[in-house]
């Protein structure tokens, strides 16, 4: 299990500090599927790579990351070799594109192991052939060069190399953005999949995509310029949902059955604000409708229902 | 408006050409005035080569192309510059189709120097004006600024705005809004829908049924270059006729039921110019028979709503 308190991760650049994650607070629990939403710019990806991957121009501020009984020493990057990949794991986004052509797949799987200085013997020899076949790839992949795969091809790869070693918890970052329809059905399936058989302990999703989402995740986290707005159980999304900006969200999806004519969608007006100098109070307060005085102090995260948190001055009834 | 009669690519590739991909496979369709008519489907199923050769960045290897009864590739260069007045295409990564070195507004220019050159440049700084406040931006906050200043989404809508600049009848959409988030999506969908009320026409190239769904009058569904199922988005994604279709569809993920089931078959590999005359989507067919998929051809299941299966 992952116990992220009061994260604060920033990046460094000439004109100051831009608060990508400021202040986040959000718990993994064992065998869970968390899903991570929000528009882009609003600290998603930085959230994942800070935990994972700390490096300049990213900058830790403050917070405690606690994975099992450890705390993650995030903000040392060589101490976290002994954590990546074998106890949290990322997929970054676009990793599908990344990995290196000149190599054959085979080879790529062994320097990654090689690397972590775990022999690449007949034990996880075996396990690579037996993840493969989970996902669907024949094992001639291995002797393959990437560009000779499709995307979704590359994007199995990707998963199979990230839970290779069975971490505790696998964030995986956008990885459905670029494929089809059918494609992303059945990555999001095997990913279930790969919680099921406890080839990752837990998985956090990120996506803006919030229909996808609701297909794979147990709880989601919305966030919304490097906060949290709301965190709530999946079955609560629809119907239940309580910050503004989720409800906004919901409502500028676009769905088979609806027409322009009948039902125009509405979208969120404007855009998240630059995280270099953050509106001062709710971050959300100026393209939010139901904003009111109050907002210009920062928000509460207030416990709704069970599981259920909202970072909202509309809950605390003064409205 | 534009017509597409029988429209083949077949692209040569292997040792000097040797094996035939055929990319698109004998399209017929038509994209009327004040309409917008999607094309829908996988990567891999040639939507996107169409949209380039109507755009005439590339040649059909058989067919014709007609945009008002006249030929596109039979064009010489002056009615090809005609042609692009009237035509026009905006792409998917709404980054790379600027010039990083150069201010973003520097398309606006491009277009005064190749189209009209004798507008004083005072004129035409108050048409460029005039257009951005059509696609919904505030001229101030997005002129004089360079491609990494701005959002995917004000940058897609400036490359839209060369619509109201120039006399444009038909747009050439192409997997315009997926690199956007959906709160910004609405914004420029809606300029398409603007577009359509002024009678131009929208050929809307993407892989999402959804949008499909919401914006066009009309959906064309394509798999291995060859169109599957078309007519209006109620008709086909209401009752769909083709296989392929209900496939799709069950892959659709939406917020009002959990995906069930195994994982999908998303097997397949490019068409090869040999196995023209089976039907395409053979390999992946749950009700292949094989004396009966032998090169379906398109018919009217019902009023307008044609398919390509002899399952009807």
């Amino acid at each position: 299990m992952l116990e992220v308190r009061d994260l604060r991760v920033y990046y460094r650049t000439l004109k100051g500090h831009v608060q990508a994650v400021d202040g986040v607070s959000f718990s993994i629990l064992p065998r869970e599927t968390l899903g991570i939403a929000g528009e882009s710019g609003c600290g998603k990806s930085t959230l994942a790579n800070a935990l994972v991957l700390l490096k300049p121009p990213m900058e830790y501020i403050g917070g405690k990351v606690f994975l099992g009984k450890d705390e993650l020493p995030i903000a040392d990057y060589d101490a976290m070799r002994r954590f990546r990949y074998r106890r949290i794991s990322l997929i970054p986004q676009y990793a599908m594109d990344a990995l290196n052509p000149t190599r054959k797949l085979g080879r790529i799987f062994r320097d990654l192991v090689m690397d972590l200085g775990i022999p690449f013997d007949g034990d996880l020899k075996r396990k690579l052939r037996e993840r493969l076949e989970f996902v669907n790839l024949p094992q001639t992949v291995l002797r393959m060069y990437p560009f000779e795969l499709s995307g979704g091809m590359r994007q199995r790869v990707v998963m199979v190399q990230a839970s290779l070693l069975d971490p505790e918890v696998m964030f995986a970052d956008e990885i459905t953005s670029a494929l089809d329809v059918s494609t992303q059905k059945a990555v999001v399936i095997m990913l279930q999949g790969f919680v099921r058989e406890g080839f990752v302990g837990s998985l956090a999703f990120i996506t803006h995509d919030l229909s996808v989402l609701y297909q794979i995740a147990d709880r989601v986290l919305v966030m919304y310029a490097g906060k949290v707005a709301e965190i709530l159980p999946c079955e609560k999304l629809i119907g239940g949902c309580r910050h503004p900006y989720t409800k906004l969200l919901l409502s500028s999806l676009p769905k088979v059955g609806l027409r322009h004519t009948e039902h125009p969608l509405v979208g969120i007006p404007g855009q998240p604000p630059a995280l270099l100098s953050p509106p001062k109070g709710c971050r959300f307060r100026e393209r939010c409708p139901e904003a009111f005085e109050r907002c210009t102090e920062e928000p509460p995260l207030l416990e709704v229902g069970p599981g259920h948190l909202v970072a909202c001055w509309g809950e605390t009834g003064d409205a | 408006m534009l017509e597409l009669k029988e429209v083949t690519k077949v692209y040569r590739v292997g040792a000097f050409g040797s094996r035939g991909l055929l990319a698109v496979d004998r399209v017929s369709l038509d994209v009327p005035a004040g309409t917008i008519v999607s094309l829908v489907g996988e990567s891999g199923s040639g939507k996107t080569t169409i949209g380039k050769m109507v755009l005439r960045l590339i040649r059909p290897t058989s067919g014709r192309i007609l945009f008002e009864g006249r030929d596109v590739n039979l064009m010489g260069k002056r009615k090809l510059k005609h042609y692009y007045r009237k035509v026009q295409g905006v792409f998917q990564d709404p980054f790379s189709s600027y010039n990083p070195i150069f201010k973003a507004d520097r398309i606006f220019w491009m277009i005064r120097r190749s189209f009209f050159p004798k507008v004083p440049p005072r004129d035409w700084e108050q048409h460029v004006v005039e257009a951005l406040k059509e696609v919904g931006l505030n001229p101030k906050e997005v002129l004089n600024k360079f491609p990494h200043q701005l959002s995917g989404g004000q940058l897609q809508r400036f490359l839209i705005a060369r619509v109201f600049l120039l006399d444009v009848k038909l747009l050439v959409a192409d997997e315009i809004v997926s690199m956007l988030d959906a709160s910004t999506r609405v914004e420029v969908l809606d300029i398409l829908l603007k577009l359509r009320e002024r009678g131009g026409g929208v050929l809307f190239i993407t892989h999402d049924l959804s949008l499909g769904y919401y914006l066009s009058d009309r959906i064309v569904i394509m798999y291995q270059g060859a169109v599957m199922e078309y007519g209006p988005p109620e008709e086909v994604f209401g009752n769909p006729v083709h296989p392929y279709t209900a496939f799709l569809l069950e892959a659709v993920p939406t917020l009002e039921r959990k995906w069930k089931g195994g994982i999908p078959n998303i097997a397949g590999t490019a068409a090869d110019i040999k196995d023209r005359d089976i039907c395409r989507y053979a390999a992946r067919c749950p009700h292949y028979n094989e004396s009966r998929c032998r090169d379906p051809v398109l018919e009217e299941v019902r009023p307008g709503h044609w398919a390509a299966c002899w399952r009807r």
